[in-house]
């Protein structure tokens, strides 16, 4: 079998890429080790409206499960900030469904697809990666190809074998737990809701992503330093057993658990000769919040351009894919770094502080503070030397 | 001694593949397998797992 593309991964960002190429006209062979696309989830479900849009896509009520119009911040004593702006829209999806839609698209612009489908070794053509051996129930072949995208998330084979260093380090890497349930009751429902404090999730926040129905992922993500003594499953229970008042009538009908990259993105390279990383397999993930769909559908559209491009002028050398590389670290890279450093501050966050954000700070400023907008946290921090100063080393950089 | 992994608690969510410095670690689709010979017993893989179904075991 020969295709100009194999993609490795029928995450959001492998179907987003594969469909990009196919689009252009090449030929592509999608790859998914597992029985079904879009699950087991790894995932809270939530999108921002401008990922959404950004990635092409159109409401689709299939798997739009909700629609968001804000967001609740919680300090750890029960204060609560709105945020509720153009920026803080956003849905609730069915990543199911969504995820078998993109595979769908993709299909539809003329990829093909291979189910229970695992990439267990690269080929090599003249130095370059030419192609990738697949495993299939129960029987090996090869498949060439003149470009190979690692879309194969944070269990992330490819990269290793290409010799790219995809490690994450416990600091910077989310462990994270949830339940989908039933029954959690005395929250705005058209908001999402997310919880601070170092009792609650230790450098991390705990949340409620409303599904409609009376449904909702509830989870929570803390860095792997932070989970030794205490899992992240013990410190959710607790919270909920300590809450009657959200959920007292709720019970689980789904258990979720994965790893989020948050380092921003993998600093050393993510391509090679004849391959490309996308996705959680390069780490393309928000550092603040977690959320990789958004980024992960918009790096896709570029990966695949550029691979459409260098493959239509027969040469798919590093240097040419490097071109990937550079427009993603141009624009939501650039992004990504910035909201790095946000994170880190954040974490130096004690209970009192966040109690103290929680009475000066509105919602707007928040959001503000998100698109890296500071300044007016200076004036707001001179009251505090403390965290002034930890403000002060995220805002040189 | 290696990593091995409790299948009752472990919900195969993969997360310790991508802490395994020395790529002992691969999800299968519903069960994680360690190589032992490559396994260094660094515990990472247990410090992350959410659940807690990873853990170094003597004699394994
Ligand atoms: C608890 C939790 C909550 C989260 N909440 C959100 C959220 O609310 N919003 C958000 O945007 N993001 C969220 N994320 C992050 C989001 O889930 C990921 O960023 C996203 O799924 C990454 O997409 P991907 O396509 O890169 O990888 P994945 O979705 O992980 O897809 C990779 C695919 O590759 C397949 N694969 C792997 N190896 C091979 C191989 N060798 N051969 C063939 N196939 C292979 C896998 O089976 C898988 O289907 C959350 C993550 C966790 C863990």
């Amino acid at each position: 079998m020969e295709y100009d593309v194999v993609v490795v991964g029928a995450g959001p960002a492998g179907c987003m890429t594969a469909k990009t190429c196919a689009e252009r006209g090449l030929s592509v062979l999608l790859l998914e080790k597992d029985a079904e696309i879009g699950a087991p989830k790894r995932c809270a479900e939530g999108i921002s409206m401008r990922g959404f849009e950004r990635a092409g896509l159109e409401y689709n009520r299939r798997y739009i499960a909700q629609e968001i119009d804000g967001a609740v911040l919680w300090s750890p004593s029960g204060k609560s900030v709105v945020m509720q702006s153009e920026e803080s829209r956003g849905y609730v999806l069915e990543r199911k469904v969504f995820e078998k839609y993109l595979a769908r698209d993709a299909i539809m612009a003329g990829a093909k697809v291979m189910m229970k489908a695992s990439a267990v070794g690269l080929l090599k053509r003249d130095g370059e990666v030419g192609g990738v051996v697949v495993e299939s129930m129960g029987e090996q072949e090869e498949v060439k190809a003149k470009i190979v995208i690692g879309a194969d998330g944070v269990e992330s084979k490819i990269g290793r074998m290409a010799g790219i260093k995809t490690l994450n380090v416990l600091k910077d890497y989310i462990s994270g737990f949830q339940y989908e349930m039933a029954g959690v009751s005395n929250l705005d429902m058209r908001k999402i809701h997310l919880w601070f404090g170092n009792n609650i999730a230790p450098k991390g926040y705990l949340w409620v992503f409303p599904k409609g129905d009376e449904i909702s992922n509830v989870g929570i993500g803390i860095p792997g330093t932070e989970n030794e003594k205490k899992r992240a499953r013990e410190y959710l229970d607790e919270f909920i057993s300590e809450h009657p008042e959200f959920f007292a009538n709720a019970s689980p009908i789904e258990v979720n658990s994965g790893g989020v990259p948050v380092s921003g993105y993998i600093k050393e390279s993510f391509v090679s000769d004849g391959l490309m990383l996308v996705g959680d397999a390069a780490q393309m993930v928000n550092p603040i919040h977690g959320g990789g769909m958004s980024t992960n559908l918009y790096a896709a559209q570029i990966c695949g351009r550029v691979a459409a491009e260098a493959i239509g002028e027969g040469d798919t050398s590093k240097e040419r894919l490097m071109q990937y590389e550079r427009e993603w670290r141009e624009t939501d890279g650039k992004r990504m770094e910035k909201l790095l450093k946000l994170r880190y501050f954040l974490e130096n966050l004690s209970d009192e502080d966040f109690e103290y954000f929680a009475d000066v700070l509105s919602g707007e400023d928040i959001n503000n503070m998100q698109k890296g907008k500071t300044k007016f946290l200076l004036k707001m921090l001179v009251k505090k030397p403390k965290l002034l100063l930890y403000a002060k080393r995220f805002l040189s950089g | 001694m290696a990593a091995v992994c409790d299948r009752e608690r472990c919900i195969h969510c993969g997360g310790c593949v991508g802490v395994c410095p020395k790529d002992a670690i691969t999800l299968r689709e519903t069960r994680i397998e360690v190589d032992s010979k490559r396994c260094i017993n660094c515990g990472l893989c247990a410090k992350f797992c959410p659940v807690g179904a990873m853990r170094i075991e003597d004699g394994v």
